[in-house]
């Protein structure tokens, strides 16, 4: 890489070879507005959004594509840049529903803030053929609309880059140009696995995870980042919540183990946190509360189930444990701890077995 | 793992992935190795008794019959060393027993390992080949090498395989065990075992028994206790009394479900401490309502042994509190029972925070002392071993020395699985899960869209094996073992040879584990999930 000296607005960036436009004046923390990049994948060229002046060049140029060399001297925003960026939003907006105030991108759509620089309303070209695509993709996870699809390639760079299975590609030329799943059917029939990664790309609501659906929008949530809980690569998530309720998964990309990318049950498999079967009291059998025998059937009153407090149900346990422990000896009880709950719980689980209880039979399903 | 996620992803020229379905059981390594083959023309080979979806991306598909493995190893090692593609230095400066070990594997000629495996000739020479020239090479596997009686010795042949090449402790290679659940790493990292205490210091070593002797404050039991196994069926010889069960669902999860049940109604005292009232729930007494990972914090360990910060983002639903609270509670409640009461440093139960516990966590398990609450809180992820605060963390384990010094050659014999087809059970089962549903499904049947998009479950049938039984327009049929029957629709694919079937154990109306068996590994203790005779019937 041989370093490189080349101006941009005036300001002479000293770098290295290698690079796009793009990146040197990102690094250089000089603003290019964008749509069709992402710094995670290749970059396309597809929007012009990022078009910039570079002396001695006879067109304008995009910046995410073009490569950084020696000498060039760059103006990106000059008023022939400003006015094409201004031309592109206002054709993307005639054929655009513009109906952000239902919209759930809303606050976190590129095309929404690229609209409010630009003052770009409406758009100049009503009276120009819009689509009307139906919204019906039968899926359970990903909302389709491509009324809002801006053409723009992420979600099919997306998804070769990321998962790889290319189930995304674009059908047709000019008007009729359009989004399609395998081979232009449904997200279901394609080679689709519900990765999500073209949702975490996608800068409009034209992919959009259906059940965050109308239950809020960026500026509404609280994000916290954890850990996936489902399998072992250890996907760091984001939490989206609101109102104590998680309403959307997304990923950071500078998780370790998956940098961004995660599977269907990561992003989409949280709700399970707030199903209605979730135990929210202490039960114990009402022949423990009765203080008699446990009983051989199954089906009469001792048996059932009686919600308690968590002193009760305690006291109840504790006493179990330690007169089971005095008449059979620790040896006779097993704890079965989880691979599913922290280090810290394990850990106490241990604790337990071994301190509390003395015995060394812990074990959990690793064998299973 | 012995390398990391990344490491192999970035590094590693060839892989051999066995017994790992990787794209939907750890799909995100799945995705990187998709894109090792597709961006850096990186060389794949997978043995499987299944097509399973990878196979797409591999030059090489050994589909080895089931519990054939070792056999299939010790043929490639007889072909690497017959051509001389062994890494001779490495052997030499690294390894010992070597000769004992060529001696076995000298028994294991083409010919015969084809027959024993079903591989043909041709694909055992290309296969050793591509390993002896291709260097380095990443081996990843999971529970399709270690759920069967000799899963120990699936696994020492796999580093016998990768020390004859100089893989182990090199950057994109090493012996890379995929683990199943989020935290299955970090719970045997915590003593979660029944042999050691956390950080794997054996319950039968006396220095680590007076360590946490003068630690807890109490004297401790050096005898090694009961595997999960061995516990369920101790109820039935009167050996075991009353389980603690946190978060595990034995009745969908373990081998033979009839005779888990058996055991479960037997015991005097189950409590179990879960999310959901689980198929296990109507064998307990106690219910304990426990906390999903987004309602407390704390730290997972991952696949590549790296510990990462849980953070808590709800309330916990209803009246249920953080696992680590209710445990505290039971304990503190138990020893005061007993008339226990110490004044050792780590004798007391009373923590406010879970960074807490993590101290006593850093105070007791060497290769965790240096990862702590705050280098955590800082942004840092650390990988085991990690001995003091100003380690970095240990990303590749072994690139100096092994743990016991020499990397150990061991020569191992093929051992046929515990059940082999006959005439009454003619074909053979292999369980697992499949992309949209998790172990014994509490959490991803309750998850809309996951159950949406596979709502029942499916065994997988080859199409002749179809054809032959006559299940054509119904799909619906009968699997039938030694111990149980269940009803299903077939998936009829070429996915599995003729001859074999697939099935999972997310749906309690058909879970596979009614018709496992309950045979272990005498080593490790590992139900045989992976081979079950049985036969496949109309309805
Ligand atoms: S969800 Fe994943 S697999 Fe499906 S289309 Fe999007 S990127 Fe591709
Ligand atoms: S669906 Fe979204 S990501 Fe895909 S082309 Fe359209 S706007 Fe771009
Ligand atoms: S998102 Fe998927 S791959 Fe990542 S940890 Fe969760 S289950 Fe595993
Ligand atoms: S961002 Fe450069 S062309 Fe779209």
């Amino acid at each position: 890489m041989a370093s490189i000296k080349l101006t941009i607005n005036g300001k002479s960036i000293e770098t290295h070879s290698g690079q796009t436009v793009l990146e040197v004046a990102q690094t250089a923390g000089i603003y290019i507005p964008t749509l069709c990049y992402h710094h995670a994948l290749p970059p396309e060229g597809a929007c012009r959004m990022c078009l910039v002046e570079i002396e001695r060049q006879r067109s304008l140029q995009p910046a995410c594509t073009f490569p950084a060399t020696d000498g060039l001297v760059i103006h990106t925003h000059s008023p022939e840049v400003e006015a094409t960026r201004k031309f592109i939003l206002e054709m993307l907006i005639s054929d655009h529903p513009l109906d952000c105030m239902t919209c759930d991108a809303a606050g976190d759509c590129r095309l929404q803030d690229l609209a409010y620089e630009y003052g770009v309303k409406g758009g100049r070209y009503q009276d120009g053929f819009k689509h009307s695509y139906e919204v019906n993709d039968p899926n359970p996870f990903i909302q389709v609309d491509r009324n809002k699809c801006i053409l723009c390639h992420l979600c099919v760079r997306a998804c070769d880059h990321v998962n790889g299975v290319e189930a995304i590609s674009v059908f047709y030329r000019g008007f009729n140009a359009h989004i399609g799943f395998g081979a232009d059917g449904s997200l279901q029939d394609s080679p689709c696995e519900f990765c999500g990664s073209c949702v975490a790309v996608c800068p409009t609501a034209a992919l959009s995870p259906k059940l965050a659906s109308g239950k809020g929008r960026s500026w509404q949530v609280e994000k916290v980042d954890t850990v996936c809980s489902y399998c072992g690569v250890g996907c760091k998530l984001t939490l989206n919540v609101r109102d104590d309720h998680i309403i959307k998964v997304e990923s950071t990309w500078d998780g370790p183990a998956n940098h961004g990318w995660t599977c269907v049950k990561g992003r989409f498999g949280f709700d399970y946190v707030h199903h209605p079967d979730r135990l929210k009291k202490p039960q114990v059998r009402k022949y423990l509360l009765d203080g008699k025998k446990k009983p051989k059937s199954r089906n009469g009153k001792l048996w059932q189930w009686v919600e308690t407090d968590w002193e009760t149900a305690i006291n109840i346990t504790a006493e179990k444990l330690r007169t089971t422990r005095d008449k059979f000896g620790p040896d006779s009880i097993g704890v079965l701890t989880s691979a599913k709950c922290t280090n810290e719980e394990n850990y106490l689980m241990n604790k337990l077995a071994r301190q509390a209880l003395g015995t060394n039979n812990i074990d959990h399903c690793a064998r299973l | 793992m012995t390398n990391s996620i990344d490491d192999i992803a970035e590094q590693a020229a060839a892989y051999f992935v066995i017994g790992s379905n990787t794209t939907e059981q750890h799909p995100v390594i799945g995705m990187r190795l998709r894109q090792a083959v597709k961006r850096r023309n990186a060389v794949l080979i997978v043995a499987d008794p299944r097509r399973i979806d990878l196979v797409d991306y591999a030059v090489l598909h050994l589909q080895q019959k089931p519990g054939t493995d070792i056999a299939l190893l010790n043929g490639l090692m007889y072909l690497i060393l017959e051509n001389g593609w062994e890494d001779k230095t490495y052997i030499k400066q690294r390894t010992e027993d070597f000769e004992d070990f060529k001696k076995t594997v000298k028994q294991y000629p083409p010919r015969k390992v084809s027959q024993i495996t079903g591989v043909p000739v041709e694909q055992l020479e290309q296969a050793a080949e591509i390993m002896g020239k291709t260097k380095p090479m990443a081996v990843l596997w999971a529970m399709g090498i270690t759920q069967h009686i000799s899963g120990v010795y699936n696994v020492m042949s796999l580093a016998n395989l990768q020390l004859l090449l100089g893989n182990i402790g090199m950057p994109g290679g090493g012996v890379n065990p995929l683990r199943g659940q989020n935290n299955v790493q970090g719970a045997c990292d915590m003593g979660g075992l029944p042999n050691v205490y956390p950080a794997y210091q054996a319950v039968t070593n006396e220095t680590s028994q007076s360590k946490f002797e003068t630690a807890w404050g109490v004297t401790l039991s050096a005898t090694v206790g009961m595997t999960a196994t061995e516990m369920l069926p101790g109820v039935l010889d009167g050996k075991t009394r009353a389980i603690y069960i946190l978060g595990e669902d034995p009745v969908m999860s373990d081998p033979d479900t009839n005779h888990v049940r058996t055991c479960l109604e037997k015991i005097d005292f189950l409590i179990l401490q879960e999310l959901f009232p689980s198929e296990t729930a109507p064998y307990a007494d106690v219910l304990l309502p426990g906390t999903s990972f987004a309602e407390k914090s704390g730290t997972f360990t991952n696949t590549e042994r790296r510990i990462q910060k849980v953070n808590q983002a709800i309330q916990p639903i209803g009246d249920s509190k953080p696992d680590w609270e209710i445990i505290s509670e039971l304990a503190k409640r138990t020893l005061e029972g007993r008339g226990v009461s110490s004044g050792a440093p780590y004798a007391k139960w009373d923590y406010n925070s879970p960074n807490e516990i993590l101290d006593e966590i850093n105070a007791l398990a060497p290769s965790y002392a240096g990862i702590t609450a705050d280098r955590l809180e800082n942004g840092e992820t650390l990988q085991w071993p990690c001995p003091d605060k100003d380690h970095p963390g240990t990303p590749i384990l072994h690139t100096q020395k092994f743990t016991r010094g020499l990397g150990k050659f061991t020569p191992i014999d093929h051992i046929p699985p515990a059940e082999t087809p006959d005439t009454e059970y003619p074909m053979v089962m292999s369980t697992g899960r499949v992309l949209y549903h998790w172990h014994g499904g509490q959490m991803s049947r309750r998850s809309k869209g996951l159950l949406e998009i596979y709502p029942k479950a499916l065994i997988e049938l080859n199409e002749e094996d179809a054809s032959r039984l006559g299940i054509n327009g119904d799909k619906r049929v009968r699997v039938s073992s030694r111990r149980g029957s269940i009803e299903l629709d077939a998936w009829i694919t070429d996915r599995v040879p003729p001859g074999m079937v697939y099935a999972n154990f997310h749906f309690p109306e058909a879970s596979a584990n009614q018709l496992t068996q309950a045979v272990l590994d005498p080593i490790a203790k590992i139900p045989e999930y992976k081979v079950t005779a049985v036969k496949v019937e109309t309805t």
